[in-house]
Order: C-alpha cells, then sequence, then structure tokens
C-alpha cells in the first residue's frame, strides 16, 4: 500500500492511461508533457488498456496517482472498474479522470471515489498544482466525494 | 482576356504608389499578423501582373487542369454540394430513425458513424466491448445491422459514407450484401468508404493490424471497387484527423498528398494502371478558423494532386487529376464554453468549404464538445448548409474568391510551403516510412502543445472562453443539450439480444466456410473482398472476420509515443 505524503524526496510518479477502445490521444499526450515538464515521472499504458491492465502497470511501476484519458464517453463505467480492480489489489491509488466530462458526470466520478476530474478545457498550470497537492495530500483524510476509496 | 496596358507608365506607378501607401501604414506601428498555421500576412495584396499564360497555368478553368478554381466544370450551379451530416448510434434502430429525421428535412447523403467496437472490430458482446456499443456510433455486428440502418432508404438512390477504416473490408462487405438484399446492383451503389489506414496511425490511432498489412486490405478495396462497384469511392485520404490532432494547415495537406502518394504507388505495384483506378479516389480535409487559408489551402491541393498525378504518375485522365473533397467542419476548433457560439463557428467552417468548392459538407454541432449531436443540433447544422446554399448567393458563381490578390498570393504561399514539406519527406523514404519513425506523429504532437499554450496564454483567442468571458460562461445549460449521458445500457442489452439472435439462426456450415475461405483468401495475399462479401452474406460477424484477418496479419500495438 502506498504511504501517506513526504514518503519520497523523488519525484511525484504518475500513471497515465487510454482505457477503453478510444484513440483520441491528443490530450493525454498534452498533459504527459505538461507533466513532465513540472518534475513529474509520466507513465503512458499507450492506447487501448483494460482496467486489470492499469492497475497492474500501477502497482508494478509504483505510481503516486493513476490518470484516465477518456474522449469517447466512457468514463463513468471505466472509472468503476478501475476502482473496482484497486480495492479487488487492496492498493490505495488515487485516480483522477480527464476528457469530456460534464458536471453531471463530474460529480458522478466523484462521488464514487475518483480523486479529481479534468474535463475539456483544463489548463496545465492547475493540472500539475491540484496533482501535486493531491499526491502530497493523499490519503485525503476526508475526501469530498462520499466513499472513503483512498483506504483498503 | 487582355487588358491594355502601358508598360512604361503603369508598373512604376503602382510601385511608386505601393512605396507611400506603406509609408503611411508604417507610420502606425501595427502589429503583424500571420494565418492561424504561421504565415506572415502583408497587409494588403496587389495585383501581380497578368500574364494570360501565367493565369491558363497556374489558375485554369473549374473543372480542368490544374483544377484550381474546382474539381467541375459547372461546380454548384450544376449541382449543389451534398448535404452529409455525420450520424448514427445506439442500434440500427435508432439510427435508421435519425436518418429518416434528417434526410426528411434535406439532408442530401448519408454519413454514417460507427461505435468504437464496430471500427475496432469486436462483438457488441465481447468483453472489449461492453461499456462502448453504440456510444460514439452505430453498432454493427453482422449484415442484419447494416440492413436494419437502412430500412426504407433505398440504396439505389442515395450515396452512404462510412467511417471506416481498419475494419472497412468487412463494413464495405455488409453494405455491398445489403444493397444487394434490397435489389440494388452494386453498379448503381454510391458512396464512399474512409479507408484511409495511414493517418490512423499518424493520428486518428483506429487501427488494428500493422501498416504494410493495413495498407493491403485499403488496396484490396480498391482493387475490388473500381470493376465491381465503379460509382463508389473506395477511400477518402484524409487530412481531417491529422488536423484535428493539432497540426496546421500545411501539414494537414502536405500529409494528405503524401498518404495518396503512397495508396497510388501501391496500386501501381500490384499492375493496375493509374487511369483505371485514380479517378475513384476522394479526399476529405477539416475547415478551422481561418477562412482565407482554409480556402487557399484547398486551392493549393488541388493543384498540387493534380501535378502529382500528371507528372508523377503518368495520369493522362484528367478525371485521375481531379480532387474532389468532402469538408469536415472541424470540432475541435468549437468551444465548450458558450456553446452556442459553435452556431457561428460552424457556419463560417461550412462558408470556408463551400467558397473552397467542396463536394460534401458536414457542420459540427454546436454541443459536440458535451455530446453526440441532439436531434435539434443535428438540424441547426443542416439548416446551416441549406442557409449558405440558399439564401447567401455565394454558391451561383465558381471559385468567387478567385482573383483576390490575397487569395491568389496565399495559396501560391501555401503551395509552395507545402510542396517543402512533401519533397522532403519523399526525399526520406515517403510517408509510410516516416510514419514508421515517428516523424508525423512528433509533429502533430508538438504542434498541438503549442496550440494548448497559446490558448491558455490568450495568444489564440476564443471568443467567450479565453477572451471577453462574462460571469456563467463556462457553464451551459445541459439539461437542454439533449442526450448528453450517451446510449443508455437498454439499447446495449438489445444489441446484445439480436446478435443472439442472428448466431442462433444463421447456418453454422456456411459459416464455417466462409471463415475459411476468408483465411485463405487473407493468407494468399489475394483480394480479401469476395471472400469477406460472402462471409457478411453468411452472417459472420465482425468480430469473427477481424479474428481471421488478425490470425494472418497480426495486431499493432503503437511504440511508446510519449
Amino acid at each position: 500500500m502506498t504511504a501517506g505524503p513526504g514518503h519520497r524526496a523523488s519525484r511525484a510518479r504518475i500513471l497515465l492511461a487510454k482505457p477503453g477502445l478510444d484513440g483520441h490521444d491528443r490530450g493525454v499526450h498534452v498533459v504527459a508533457r505538461a507533466l513532465r515538464d513540472a518534475g513529474f515521472e509520466v507513465i503512458y499504458t499507450g492506447l487501448r488498456s483494460t482496467p486489470e491492465q492499469i492497475v497492474r502497470s500501477a502497482i508494478d511501476e509504483d505510481v503516486d496517482v493513476i490518470g484516465l484519458s477518456i474522449l469517447s464517453g466512457v468514463h463513468l463505467p471505466v472509472a468503476a472498474e478501475v476502482l473496482e480492480a484497486l480495492g479487488r489489489e487492496e492498493v490505495s491509488i488515487p485516480v483522477v479522470v480527464g476528457g469530456a466530462i460534464g458536471p453531471r458526470d463530474a460529480l458522478g466520478l466523484r462521488e464514487m471515489g475518483v480523486a479529481d476530474v479534468f474535463p475539456t478545457g483544463s489548463h496545465r498550470r492547475e493540472l500539475v498544482d491540484r496533482l501535486r497537492r493531491l499526491v502530497d495530500e493523499w490519503p485525503a483524510p476526508s475526501a469530498a466525494g462520499g466513499t472513503d476509496a483512498g483506504t483498503a | 482576356m487582355s487588358v491594355e496596358r502601358d508598360p512604361l507608365h503603369d508598373e512604376p506607378r503602382l510601385e511608386a504608389r505601393a512605396a507611400q501607401w506603406r509609408d503611411r501604414y508604417e507610420r502606425d506601428e501595427l502589429p503583424e499578423a500571420t494565418t492561424d498555421s504561421g504565415i506572415e500576412l502583408e497587409p494588403l495584396y496587389l495585383p501581380q501582373e497578368l500574364d494570360e499564360g501565367r493565369y491558363l497555368d497556374r489558375l485554369g478553368f473549374p473543372g480542368e487542369w490544374p483544377f484550381v478554381r474546382g474539381a467541375y466544370t459547372s461546380m454548384y450551379r450544376g449541382r449543389l454540394w451534398t448535404i452529409r451530416q455525420y450520424a448514427g448510434a445506439g442500434t440500427a434502430e435508432e439510427t435508421n430513425a435519425r436518418f429518416r429525421y434528417l434526410l426528411e428535412r434535406g439532408q442530401t447523403g448519408l454519413s454514417v458513424a460507427l461505435d468504437l467496437p464496430t471500427q475496432m472490430g469486436f462483438d457488441s458482446h465481447d468483453a472489449s466491448a461492453r461499456t462502448e456499443v453504440g456510444r460514439v456510433g452505430v453498432a454493427i455486428d453482422t449484415v442484419e445491422d447494416m440492413a436494419e440502418v437502412f430500412r426504407g432508404i433505398p440504396l439505389g438512390d442515395i450515396s452512404v459514407h462510412f467511417t471506416v477504416n481498419a475494419t472497412a473490408p468487412m463494413i464495405l462487405a455488409m453494405f455491398l450484401v445489403a444493397a444487394e438484399e434490397q435489389g440494388v446492383e452494386w453498379s448503381q451503389v454510391r458512396g464512399t468508404v474512409q479507408n484511409d489506414i495511414i493517418k490512423e496511425f499518424i493520428a486518428r490511432k483506429a487501427y488494428i493490424f500493422p501498416p504494410q498489412g493495413s495498407v493491403r486490405l485499403t488496396g484490396d478495396i480498391i482493387a475490388f471497387c473500381y470493376r465491381q462497384v465503379p460509382k463508389f469511392n473506395p477511400v477518402s485520404v484524409t487530412g481531417y484527423h491529422s488536423r484535428e490532432a493539432g497540426c496546421n494547415a500545411i501539414q494537414e495537406i502536405a500529409f494528405t498528398l503524401l498518404a495518396g502518394i503512397e495508396y497510388v504507388q501501391h496500386m501501381l505495384g500490384r499492375g493496375i494502371m493509374v487511369d483505371d483506378f485514380a479517378p475513384q479516389l476522394s479526399f476529405h480535409f477539416s475547415s478551422q478558423r481561418d477562412l482565407f487559408e482554409e480556402v487557399c489551402k484547398i486551392r493549393a491541393a488541388r493543384r498540387l494532386w493534380a501535378t502529382i498525378m500528371r507528372d508523377d504518375f503518368g495520369a493522362k485522365d484528367p478525371a485521375s487529376m481531379r480532387m474532389r473533397f468532402f469538408c469536415g467542419g472541424s470540432g475541435a476548433s468549437l468551444s465548450h464554453a458558450e456553446p452556442i457560439n459553435n452556431v457561428i463557428r460552424g457556419t463560417l467552417q461550412c462558408l470556408a468549404g463551400v467558397l473552397a468548392g467542396a463536394q460534401a459538407c458536414h457542420v459540427p454541432s454546436y454541443d459536440e464538445a458535451y455530446a453526440i449531436p441532439s436531434e435539434e443540433a443535428a438540424l441547426l447544422s443542416v439548416r446551416t448548409q441549406q442557409i449558405i446554399a440558399h439564401e447567401s448567393g455565394v454558391a451561383k458563381v465558381a471559385d468567387p474568391l478567385g482573383g483576390s490578390y490575397y487569395v491568389e498570393w496565399l495559396t501560391d504561399q501555401i503551395e509552395t510551403e507545402v510542396s517543402a514539406l512533401v519533397e522532403s519527406i519523399r526525399a526520406s523514404g515517403g510517408l509510410l516510412a516516416a510514419l514508421e519513425r515517428g516523424e508525423p506523429q512528433r509533429m502533430i504532437r508538438q504542434a498541438a502543445y503549442e496550440l494548448q499554450a497559446a490558448e491558455e496564454d490568450g495568444t489564440r483567442l476564443v471568443v467567450g472562453q479565453n477572451h471577453l468571458v462574462g460571469p456563467g460562461s463556462s457553464a451551459p445549460d445541459l439539461e437542454g443539450l439533449g442526450k448528453v449521458e450517451g446510449v443508455s445500457r437498454d439499447e446495449a442489452d438489445r444489441q446484445t439480444d439480436r446478435l443472439r439472435a442472428v448466431l442462433a439462426t444463421r447456418e453454422a456450415a456456411r459459416v464455417e466456410q466462409a471463415l475459411a475461405q476468408l483465411r485463405t483468401a487473407a493468407g494468399a495475399g489475394g483480394n480479401v473482398m469476395p471472400a469477406m462479401i460472402e462471409a457478411a452474406r453468411a452472417r459472420v460477424t465482425i468480430g469473427e472476420m477481424t479474428e481471421v484477418l488478425a490470425g494472418v496479419l497480426g495486431r499493432h500495438r503503437e511504440a511508446d509515443a510519449s
């Protein structure tokens, strides 16, 4: 299980994943580069990874955050599958989701335990800041989103 | 028609007056301007010398070499562009209803959106497909679904475009069988399969098999169609997705021409004469924000393609040199904030396409950033095209911007820049070789990053989003935007039920034989289409067809591209 804040002196590690069949990768590459420029270590799964593969890679790579990029509208079921897979592995890694997500679905994602949502139009600076804070503060004491998905 | 000129007085006087104007202009120290793709622009363009020979060589007439002024002689007076809105979602039944809705309101050609499982070769009941059935397009598992999509729509009377690439052989086979079962001869079938697999590797990323095997399939379709389905466009060489992925107009045209060159070379390598297949090639470009750049890039592209076909490939038939194109209004140029503003953006995009002489247009719906089009938004896109066609008057004269000093200069400038990029990639082995090295992909990613930076720091203005933003700008009324959450799971379940029913009633022996024949055709290097068509008739599923091809060609995985 990933330990709490301040546990590593080295850079934060993030796994960026493209789950499902969606091939729209313009956004995930912009985000990958922005994060690398900001000092993150970024591991990219490539296209069309399954939730199991994503969680496996996240554990193997010992990442601090999992970022899902989804432009095909399947963010709710896919995020649920990733969270379930994390639960089965009994690991606590925050999951964030970016993509074509409206306010109603963003709320739905947070309610299921997604740590943060970055809809179309999110800026790199803000994304970097929020992810840094997420990594530093994880596991969140009383998460704003209902289920305490942070601890298993 | 020549103009009387006094060589002693006209030119020096123009030059002198231009210099004086320039001096007055420069007193104000105004900012520079470039096109969206970075071409520097003068504040004013003047006539270049009129030279009849040069006019005929560089511009000519619509429908003739070098095709700058239009693909066809009579252009829109002879026939308006086709109103071809991309549509489709959920089950075949729901898609059929949307098609009939649009056709009843004046859409003149169909463009079928397929869901991701169908594009990627998975059946609706496959584990990989579960969450994605019917979301971004219609689910097609077998020819039964294809037939349902076109119920009540006679395929001899309308042209149908499919945005399908890796599974183009499967979808085309099912389409031809659906037509056949409607009683329509293949010789009467009109439409297009996008079938441009090269741009999938570069930008769109919906590939299945590795590059070489994929190009072989593209070629199988072209070879099959030019003889068996002569009114059908077997490929739509597409720059749209590279542009949507972030590249600029110069790169968009260059990558498209280079992909076209690869396909032509491939077909010639099969021993097919250029004038046999080239007339059926078609193209697809984006229409973005900078109106004059979008018009001029097309004019330049037509001149370049005509030149390549005539001079590099020895085409003799003018139809082989003629670049016909579909104008796809750009979704990436729309905003998520204040979505209603996208109605204006879509209008300008369509106007650019029409001024450029498009053969067919799609106007993205204003709710593009949030959902697949609601019925209301889809209708508005159709009305946009109809208002331009019937009220604006711009269709009355061919190439109406021709002769504008700016437009002719910009056309030439874009041609020069595109040519340079095309030649440099050709010199290093062509586009297929370049994509194996990751070059066009890197160029696109770099351009996308720069655009992101420009939008964030406000260099690139998006009204209502990063410019002149009022309170509440970024909170659209989503309730009014129709089907935001995607297809209901009811429809996905109904699709799997449909599939189960087909599997239960089809003839097992015929299926086995069809699969065996497909495997043989794929492995022996022959044309897969006849076996694919027989498989479609036997109600073989798209997943089964894909498995057979994957068994022979393998599956492609992108090298880590970050």
